[in-house]
């Protein structure tokens, strides 16, 4: 009896703590996911059809590129930087692989080949960033304009049709989960234990979070912001393979404006802009609650031509609720 | 010093563009001609006016990405205020321009009030105003406007394309202002050192607002000028403009980080990038191998100006 009244107190206590834990450390990926579940919760009562099991495959893994190259922009933004480039990239990468897989060179190859000129070219960009001080923004403002000019000028806007079925990876599935699903999952969770756990993961925090003081405690600031920005190419190779192989043909082009949806879905995941904080779980939450809400404003039957003012309106609504959230915890420390 | 390196990059900048300018010319007769420059101008008022304002707000260490949607809402709004609520069309454009310059302080307001960063305000607007404008035009076009209309962005005055002198006008009006009023030395102030700004007694949260309008206003008029030269609304219009604007606004000298730029140096970075396109085109480079070569001017540009300043300065 006396245990009881001492004991209870005490775990209320430690609840309290948890849940403050949590919500201190993983708030935004805590709003993001309330956010998918009310909205699931809401579309499903007005229209039931949008919870079958084709519809939701169909949502999550179309988006699943945007989630896995959100997850290598994240680890740059973490650093204080950006890339504006990353989607011109993805329709470069995405034509090399194309191009690979129907002049006859073995499957592996058009897969691995996007992952690797990823990588060398992010590096270059790292270089310029890290190396010649030219801020990441304008770099990849460059790099955007090369790209996007290099890729029409190669294909001449030409579509890649005849892909060899080998090569569709994204159409697969394996134990009976698909492809992009199966990627989005096991890349967010390793990125993010890697960035936990790793000596190197917490530098990128380190880096974002006070550059001086990460030069201060020898780590190589230079170096690994030329690493991070070879690991978001290798992720841009990965998208860039996801989003190739789900059609039948390759275009020349990506969707319009896409870097800025990667960079929206890292920033409402609860990425700071100014480095130093977030994780990849909420980049990726944030581009599912994306893909669904473009999916339920249809079954919910808005007009298609209302579907991006209302995306527009719903991302204001989460950036500004991430501000109230965080003012209000500013306020409770002060 | 800090005016004796701005002075550097400017002079490098024009020194680059004299260059482009003589090597286009000995490149095809067609570039250096009174008609081609002048239809030039034409071309890139939009843009011009877009990253005059742009200047300011980079300068203060802020950017705005919403800009190009401004301009595909306000030429939409102008339509449907035009032909769908039935105001006479002078009355039409005043009410769009005042609702893009409105949608310029909503930015101010997320910016100063909720102390969002400027990058994610811009770029949730972005995508705001341009559902807007898809929803409201219903990818309808609005076209057969009155032929005074057309003045505008097709017609001339004293021999020169009408936009060019409001282009010309307003670079003229921001420069002075920029450089010569205690409001632009305040935009200097905030972009060098916002919390020291603050202190001194500075107006941070109004100039940032101010500036934010001036640059929706810009936009807006902007949406005017191209609805008048091609003629017709789409909600897709403008779609993109902020980047090729930001590119002329860093080309130009200013920094991304604040503190430092000028209109000239926008300008001449306007000149040069509209000079490559065209003097390309007229080459014989199509236009994606155009798009290339400015991505490479820009970051060469900055990385040799980077270079003189550091061996300037030590």
């Amino acid at each position: 009896m006396m245990s009881e009244a001492v004991a209870q107190p005490a775990r209320r206590l430690r609840r309290q703590n948890f849940a403050q834990r949590l919500f201190a450390e993983y708030g935004q990926e805590l709003v993001v996911l309330a956010a998918i579940a009310v909205l699931f919760v809401v579309v499903t009562l007005v229209n039931p059809r949008f919870v079958n099991p084709n519809n939701l495959v169909t949502i999550f893994s179309g988006n699943a590129y945007i989630a896995v190259a959100a997850i290598g922009m994240a680890m740059v933004i973490m650093t204080g930087n950006i890339d504006v480039s990353v989607g011109a990239l993805i329709g470069v990468l995405a034509t090399i692989a194309g191009t690979l897989a129907v002049s006859g060179y073995p499957i592996w190859v058009a897969l691995v080949a996007p992952m690797f000129v990823g990588m060398a070219i992010n590096a270059v960009i790292g270089v310029l960033v890290a190396y010649a001080r030219i801020p990441a923004i304008v770099v990849t403002l460059g790099a955007l304009s090369i790209l996007r000019g290099g890729l029409i000028s190669v294909t001449g806007g030409t579509w890649i049709t005849d892909l060899p079925p080998d090569f569709l990876i994204a159409q697969k599935r394996f134990l009976s989960v698909p492809v992009p699903l199966l990627f989005m999952i096991v890349l967010t969770v390793l990125a993010f234990l890697w960035m936990r756990y790793t000596a190197f993961g917490r530098s990128i925090y380190a880096i974002g979070g006070n550059r001086e003081a990460a030069v201060a405690t020898g780590i190589p600031v230079e170096r690994r912001l030329v690493t991070v920005f070879a690991i978001h190419g290798a992720f841009a190779g990965i998208a860039a393979i996801l989003f190739a192989t789900q059609l039948q043909v390759i275009q020349s082009t990506v969707p319009p404006n896409l870097e800025l949806t990667i960079i929206t879905a890292t920033v409402i995941g609860g990425v700071s802009i100014l480095g130093g904080s977030g994780t990849v779980i909420g980049s990726t939450l944030a581009t599912i609650l994306f893909a669904t809400i473009g999916s339920a404003l249809i079954f919910v039957n808005v007009s298609a031509y209302w579907l991006r003012a209302v995306i527009g309106l719903l991302i204001l609504a989460t950036v500004l609720a991430d501000m109230w959230r965080r003012h209000g915890r500013n306020g409770a420390a002060a | 010093m800090n005016y004796r390196a701005l002075l550097r990059h400017e002079t490098f900048l024009a020194v680059l563009l004299a260059i482009v300018l003589v090597v286009l010319a000995w490149q095809s007769d067609r570039f250096f001609t009174v008609a081609n420059l002048l239809n030039q101008g034409r071309l890139m008022t939009e843009i011009g006016l877009i990253a005059i304002a742009m200047t300011f707000v980079i300068a203060t260490g802020g950017i705005d990405l919403s800009v190009g949607s401004i301009l595909g809402l306000v030429a939409i709004l102008l339509g449907v205020f035009w032909q769908n609520v039935g105001l006479p069309l002078p009355l039409a454009i005043v009410a769009a321009i005042a609702a893009g310059t409105l949608a310029g302080l909503f930015n101010g307001l997320i910016i100063t009030r909720f102390k969002v960063p400027p990058l994610i305000a811009t770029l949730a607007t972005l995508a705001l105003y341009r559902g807007l404008a898809e929803g409201i035009s219903q990818a309808r076009s609005v076209r057969g406007y009155p032929e005074w209309f057309y003045v505008l962005g097709q017609g001339e005055v004293l021999g020169i394309p009408t936009q060019l002198w409001i282009l010309l006008i307003g670079a003229l009006i921001a420069s002075i202002i920029l450089a010569y009023t205690r409001w632009g030395r305040t935009v200097y102030a905030i972009g060098s050192n916002e919390v020291a700004s603050r202190f001194s007694g500075l107006q941070v949260e109004k100039t940032k607002i101010a500036l934010y309008m001036a640059s929706g206003f810009a936009a807006s008029v902007a949406a005017v000028i191209f609805v008048s030269r091609v003629s017709t609304t789409r909600s897709d219009m403008g779609t993109g403009i902020e980047l090729d604007a930001i590119t002329a606004v860093v080309l130009g000298g200013t920094s991304i980080f604040g503190g430092r730029g000028t209109v000239l140096g926008t300008f001449i970075g306007l000149c040069l990038i509209q000079a490559l396109k065209n003097g390309l085109s007229l080459a014989g480079v199509k236009g994606d191998g155009t798009i290339m070569l400015i991505g490479a001017v820009l970051i060469l540009a900055i990385l040799i100006s980077n270079v003189f300043e550091r061996s300037g300065s030590r």
